[in-house]
């Protein structure tokens, strides 16, 4: 039986949502799988247990990919984008930024919160909420050793209010690396392994395997 | 090889040859055309849109945020007449924000995109409506997308000091995602600059205009394994 965390990748888009298009055919949906490919045996070869929202050109709904950390008790969830934009190479981490509370707005979600077994209900549309400390420190270990490899890269991680991270009831970062832009497809996907293996990073850093496995599939 | 059977695959050669020039001749013209259209309807828009003018309007310093970079924003102040109206005074600096922007470089929402409404409900939250431009002229990702959000909220809040949170709809309905990746189902924060805490009115009414709260029933999921909800 497995023990430890259960890492969720989330390469965004695909079917006919492309994400970012570039003027040299790289569609994003295309690179975060290939990054999210990468990212998966990286991690199983550090011994943890991976799993996909998407493995091929489909296109989960949010719901749906958040549904897939839900079913998990000790998820952790990485949401892969592209950006269209900037200098090739520079990447960020994202952790969701909900507003402050809002007295009007909490009073309606509060009535909709009901108690199931010994444990609290979460609105689904709220579901990070209770998560945003856990994710802003693993974006913030993402970020550094993103850092390191990725000079343009910024050193400390941004928040924002990433679609794919809302309803997920796990610590969830997004991290994206620029860009589609680029006249050379292969300057971005060149990128790809080193990109994975400094998130594989960050996530070992903030969730290391107690008995680490090598060569577990 | 037969006479004839040689002029037919001549003709046919030339025939095809000019067929090729021909669709490619076509094709930049039609790109063109969808330029021009796209820059005469701009061009029309900012003759003919009326100019939000208040008769307590009063030139002043207002502070418009547009990219410094291709992450952040920065204020820029300039001449602008406001309206000591709150709802007007959003609409002057939403417009200044799209209209005057100095520089490519530094535009943040899509030329294209209009201010289709802008109104401000009693309980504090600012809506505003852009055309659907805004979704689909807006470089997709989360940097640029966020880029966009930072820009409109900056502005109205330091021009406007009464609205607490923002809500961007797009032709006048909530959108998922602005270009796919930043979350518009949501409110974003406005703390306009030396504002007392914000105090809501529970009892607070939306404009008809605005949509009906959902009469859906709650979707909640327990840690650890719950239901996702229907859709």
């Amino acid at each position: 039986m497995h023990v430890g965390p259960v890492v969720v990748i989330d390469p965004g888009h695909g079917g006919t949502d492309t994400g970012a298009r570039g003027s040299s055919g790289l569609v994003e949906k295309d690179v975060v799988l290939q990054v999210g490919k990468i990212l998966r045996a990286e991690l199983e070869r550090m011994g943890y247990r991976v799993v996909m929202t998407r493995n091929d050109d489909s296109n989960p709904s949010y719901e749906d990919r958040a549904a897939l950390a839900n079913a998990y008790r000790d998820a952790i969830f990485l949401s892969l984008h592209v950006s269209s934009t900037g200098a090739t190479g520079n990447t960020r981490a994202y952790f969701y930024q909900f507003p402050v509370p809002f007295q009007a707005t909490d009073t309606s979600l509060l009535s909709n919160v009901v108690k199931q077994g010994s444990g609290t209900a979460i609105p689904w549309e709220e579901a990070q909420r209770p998560f945003a400390e856990q994710s802003r420190r693993l974006a913030n270990l993402v970020q550094i050793e993103l850092m390191h490899r990725f000079s343009q890269s910024p050193n400390a991680p941004t928040p924002a209010a990433v679609r794919n991270l809302r309803s997920v009831a796990a610590p969830a970062v997004a991290v994206e690396i620029s860009s589609v832009s680029v006249s050379d497809p292969i300057a971005l996907t060149s990128l790809s392994g080193l990109f994975a293996a400094s998130i594989a990073r960050g996530i070992a850093a903030f969730r290391p395997m107690p008995t680490p496995v090598p060569g577990l599939p | 090889m037969p006479r004839d059977l040689k002029i037919a695959l001549g003709i046919l050669t030339v025939a095809v040859a000019v067929g090729l020039i021909s669709l490619r001749g076509l094709h930049r013209r039609m790109q063109g055309l969808a330029e021009s259209q796209s820059s005469d309807e701009k061009a029309r828009r900012e003759v003919l849109a009326p100019e939000i003018s208040t008769p307590s309007d009063v030139a002043q310093g207002a502070k418009i945020f547009w990219a410094a970079g291709e992450d952040r924003v920065t204020a820029t102040t300039v001449e602008l007449a406001l309206s000591a109206d709150p709802v007007q005074r959003g609409k002057q600096a939403l417009e200044a924000l799209i209209a005057d922007t100095p520089s490519p470089e530094q535009r943040t929402i899509p030329a294209d995109a209009e201010l289709l409404a802008f109104y401000i409900l009693s309980d504090g939250t600012a809506i505003a409506d852009f055309s659907d431009a805004l979704s689909s002229e807006t470089p997709s990702g989360i940097e640029s997308e966020q880029l966009v959000v930072d820009s409109i909220a900056r502005t109205l809040e330091n021009n406007v000091p009464t609205p607490r949170r923002l809500k961007i709809l797009v032709h006048g309905q909530e959108a998922e995602t602005l270009a796919g990746h930043v979350d518009l189902t949501g409110f974003f924060d406005l703390n306009p600059p030396n504002a007392a805490p914000p105090v809501p009115e529970p009892s607070s009414v939306a404009p008809a205009a605005s949509p009906p709260p959902s009469p859906a029933p709650p979707k909640t999921l327990a840690p650890g394994g719950a239901p996702k909800p229907r859709r």
